[in-house]
């Protein structure tokens, strides 16, 4: 065990970890915001994705001592109350259905968006490649990406 | 226009002490059990206006992306004439009773009963607040109308609100048949309102069962035996008590449970065991699986269905083809792990389930530990989708068994790995046709053989579900023959989306198509003539060829095809366009019709055609479960290809007007989409797909 210090969503917490614990479940079992979803833990399907200093990682694959001194921004720290342009663009296109994928989703779009502000079809393929949605809500997740860059 | 007539006084009570006054409704609802006076006591209190003028709908099914939260409510509330804003909807625990059967599985939360019974149920409250407001003004009730929570007395324009009425309404008698709108007269129904639990799923809000939070609870996870059927002779837990953080290893009847101060830990402790397995003597890979539905078509099967005489029709004809399809077991592969939480304790024992059985989870929960369903509560949560697995109850035993071996509330989540290789698959089936055709090119006779692994490993002789599709289409043969062959083996096998139709709607649609080609017809054409009478299917195909606009032509190198099913009271028609790029199908574009009956909120629809359309494309392109020596390799996501963004088409949705009653929604516009592949690849390369998922 080590005491790490982990800056979510621009809270510090000092916890006891095991360094190699990945950051997924020092969220999600030790800090308590279970807005990030596991879904493999192999990298696979980016239910667990969050912002490692503004960029979209998968939080499965990243260990809590890689993570420390670091931005990390999840799901509940993107906007006080669902008003980013990605969760605003999301909203309209109703691309929810269960549900569960849809945080890593956000999260991976809003990551495209800040570094890429009118991307084309093929810049979201790439960039939501490793998001899995098993509802198959991606024909309104790509038009909610277009949407929020359009109305930014 | 809508039965009323078999509303009696008992289906509806009024509940008139509510803590705070206003008027609650109970209902009885489809599958509910009812008589003894206890019940009567008892009803669903699933539609409650209190006297400020707020209204709160229970909705006790599950939603796993479905929208049932909203659309069930909007139901009600339509009837109710309520405001919709003010409209309050909470998702309802498991009753034994109270709430009729909340199994959401088979797409069947708005059709059959459900639909009538919930319109009844606002239309009966309303007709309430109607009356007691024609009361207090002296004035006949059909001299008012209703509109947004509020009584109008049209010719003086005076108006009360619910909230104001509802006292006075929870003391009359509650009518005997209150008349339902006319679907004109609709408000909610129809229209694309915003789905009540967007936001709480876009900000981490929502809670799945794997978000389920109790004082004091440890997280888990279980290992199971690999090899199906087999079982374990005790285990080391020294090395899994060994990683930091593990407190318990314990075993529980499905395998060991490992439990941590957090779920990694127990999952590094879970693979950190050392057990004993024994095996058993299943050792089936998935050639062995292949070869026992071969076997088993060679001879006769038990008779599914019958029409005419296929078999003297058959030798008659003046050309006869045959063909053998085969589709692999599946995954649910569903983004929320199996899992769930537990606090048993010794007077009562909590539970939070992602469940599509709440009921079951509830006796499940009552067999365990021995308590009474008062002192079992279980909590419905969010499910990351469903597909049918979730109406098992494996997930749910691992958790109340481990919570009261170790005292303690415990969440027990499955690793993808484990819930992989211990689903309730889809099931693996096998097909052979045979038809004749007449000297004009039409279709004589058709006979059909299937093998296929009966859900749950059921010792039927007629397995309904492994021939539902063909046994059951939308067609009209004249001379028609099935036979069942179920092959039990030790592969647990469950419901998964759509259910039969999921690979026989592949085998039928494709050999329909190779029917065509043989008799040297356009396979939309040869379609509507095989549809007969079947004047609400034929209007679905025409209104997909219409709108693909079926015989014009495309790009070089694209090619269309078509499929439709007929599925739990809904019909679907796909066309998909198709190209091949580096040696793989490339779908471009999907053109989806439907006739579902009376559409509740279009947008479901649509988000319902195309999320299934996507799933249909997996099942068709790459998603398989592999066998090998009584276990399942297949793993994780790496091992079991589901579609991603770049493949994913766009879908367009076409759906007929009606007003007939809400059919299925969820399910239906999956068959189609794998067998319209194919029979868009068979256009391009003239070689016939026949198994899946699809290899070129
Ligand atoms: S849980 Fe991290 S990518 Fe799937
Ligand atoms: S919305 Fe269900 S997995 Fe994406």
């Amino acid at each position: 065990m080590a005491s790490i210090t982990l800056t979510v969503n621009g809270h510090a917490h000092t916890v006891d970890l095991q360094p190699e614990m990945p950051l997924l479940w020092a969220i999600r079992d030790v800090i308590g915001l279970t807005g990030t979803k596991f879904g493999c833990g192999i990298s696979q399907c980016g239910a667990c994705t969050v912002h490692l200093d503004g960029q979209a990682v998968r939080s499965c694959r990243v260990q809590v001592a890689d993570a420390e001194g670091r931005a990390i921004t999840t799901i509940e720290g993107l906007s006080p109350d669902g008003s980013h342009p990605v969760q605003r663009a999301f909203a309209a296109e109703e691309v929810p259905q269960c549900g569960y994928c849809q945080s890593g989703q956000v999260m991976a779009a809003a990551a495209l968006l800040a570094s890429n502000g009118a991307p084309t079809d093929e810049d979201i393929d790439r960039a939501m490649e490793r998001n899995l949605c098993r509802c198959g809500t991606y024909d309104r997740i790509r038009r909610a990406i277009h949407r929020a860059a359009k109305e930014g | 226009m809508p039965s009323i007539s078999k509303l009696t006084r008992r289906d509806f009570l009024a509940l008139g002490a509510v803590a705070g006054g206003g008027l609650a409704l109970g209902a009885w609802l489809p599958g509910q059990q009812r008589g003894s006076a206890a019940d009567a006591l008892q009803p669903g209190a699933f539609v409650r206006i209190d006297p400020d003028g707020s209204i709160t709908i229970w909705m006790a099914r599950a939603d796993m992306g479905q929208g049932v939260r909203t659309s069930l409510p909007m139901i009600v509330a339509d009837e109710l004439d309520a405001d919709w804003n003010r409209v309050e909807i909470i998702q309802a625990d498991a009753h034994p009773n109270k709430y009729g059967g909340q199994m959401t599985v088979g797409s069947s939360s708005v059709r059959r009963g459900a639909w009538t019974r919930l319109r009844q149920a606002g239309a009966t409250a309303r007709e309430m607040l109607v009356t007691a407001a024609a009361t207090q003004w002296g004035v006949a009730t059909s001299s008012c109308r209703t509109e947004a929570s509020e009584v109008i007395h049209v010719s003086s324009g005076r108006r009360l609100g619910y909230g104001a009425l509802a006292d006075a309404a929870s003391k009359l008698p509650v009518p005997a048949s209150p008349r339902l709108k006319e679907p004109s007269e609709f408000r909610l129904i129809g229209t694309r309102v915003p789905l009540v639990d967007t936001l709480a799923k876009l900000t981490g809000a929502a809670g799945f069962g794997i978000d389920a939070r109790t004082p004091g609870m440890r997280f888990a996870t279980v290992l199971r035996p690999p090899v199906f059927g087999g079982t374990f002779d005790g285990c080391d837990p020294a090395p899994a008590l060994a990683i930091p953080g593990v407190s318990d290893v314990v075993e529980i009847s499905s395998g060991i449970a490992v439990v941590a101060d957090n779920t990694w830990a127990a999952f590094e402790g879970m693979r950190a065991l050392e057990v004993n397995w024994h095996h058993g003597d299943f050792t089936m890979s998935s050639a062995d699986l292949s070869a026992a539905f071969a076997k088993a078509l060679e001879s006769p099967g038990a008779e599914a269905r019958k029409n005419g005489d296929a078999v003297a029709a058959l030798s008659g004809s003046a050309k006869r083809i045959e063909a053998i399809y085969e589709a692999p077991l599946l995954s649910h592969a569903t983004m929320e792990p199996m899992n769930c939480t537990a606090d048993v304790r010794a007077d009562r024992c909590e539970i939070w389930a992602p469940t599509q059985n709440p009921q079951g989870t509830q006796s499940i929960a009552m067999k365990i530990t021995g308590l009474p369903a008062e002192r079992v509560q279980v909590h419905i949560t969010y499910l990351g989708c469903g597909w049918g697995r979730r109406s098992a109850m494996d997930f749910v035993e691992d958790a109340v068994e481990t919570s009261k071996k170790i005292g303690n509330p415990v969440q027990v989540v499955r690793t993808r790995e484990e819930d992989m290789r211990h689903d309730y698959y889809r099931q693996a089936g096998m097909c052979r046709f045979e038809a004749g055709l007449d000297a004009g090119g039409r279709v004589a006779a058709l006979t059909c053989r299937v093998a296929s692994t009966p859900i749950y490993g059921r010792a039927l002789a007629v397995d309904g579900n492994g021939v539902d599709g063909i046994a059951r289409s939308p067609y009209r043969f004249a001379n028609f023959r099935v036979e069942s062959h179920p092959v039990v083996t030790e592969i647990p096998i469950g419901y998964w989306r759509s259910v039969g139709p999921s690979q026989n709607t592949f085998f039928l649609e494709c050999f329909v198509d190779e029917i065509a080609h043989a008799a040297g017809r356009d396979p939309v054409d040869l379609r509507r003539e095989l549809l007969g009478d079947n004047t609400r299917a034929r209007g679905v195909l025409d209104l997909a060829a219409e709108k693909v606009g079926w015989g014009t032509s495309l790009p070089a190198g694209r090619a269309r095809g078509i499929a439709i099913v007929e599925d739990k009271d809904s019909i679907v028609a796909q066309v998909a366009e198709v190209s091949i790029e580096n040696g793989e199908p490339k779908v471009h574009r999907v053109v989806a019709a439907g006739d579902f009956g009376q559409v509740i909120h279009p947008g479901i629809v649509e988000a319902q055609v195309s999320g299934s359309v996507i799933a249909g494309l997996g099942a068709a392109l790459g998603e398989e479960i592999v066998l090998e020596r009584g276990r399942v390799v297949s793993g994780n996501f790496r091992d079991y290809q589901m579609i991603r963004m770049a493949q994913a088409p766009v879908v367009e949705v076409h759906i007929v007007p009606s007003t007939g009653d809400p059919g299925s929604v969820g399910e239906p516009a999956l068959p189609p989409i794998a067998p319209a592949v194919a029979n868009a690849l068979f256009t391009l390369t003239g070689t016939r797909i026949r198994k899946l998922p699809i290899r070129l």
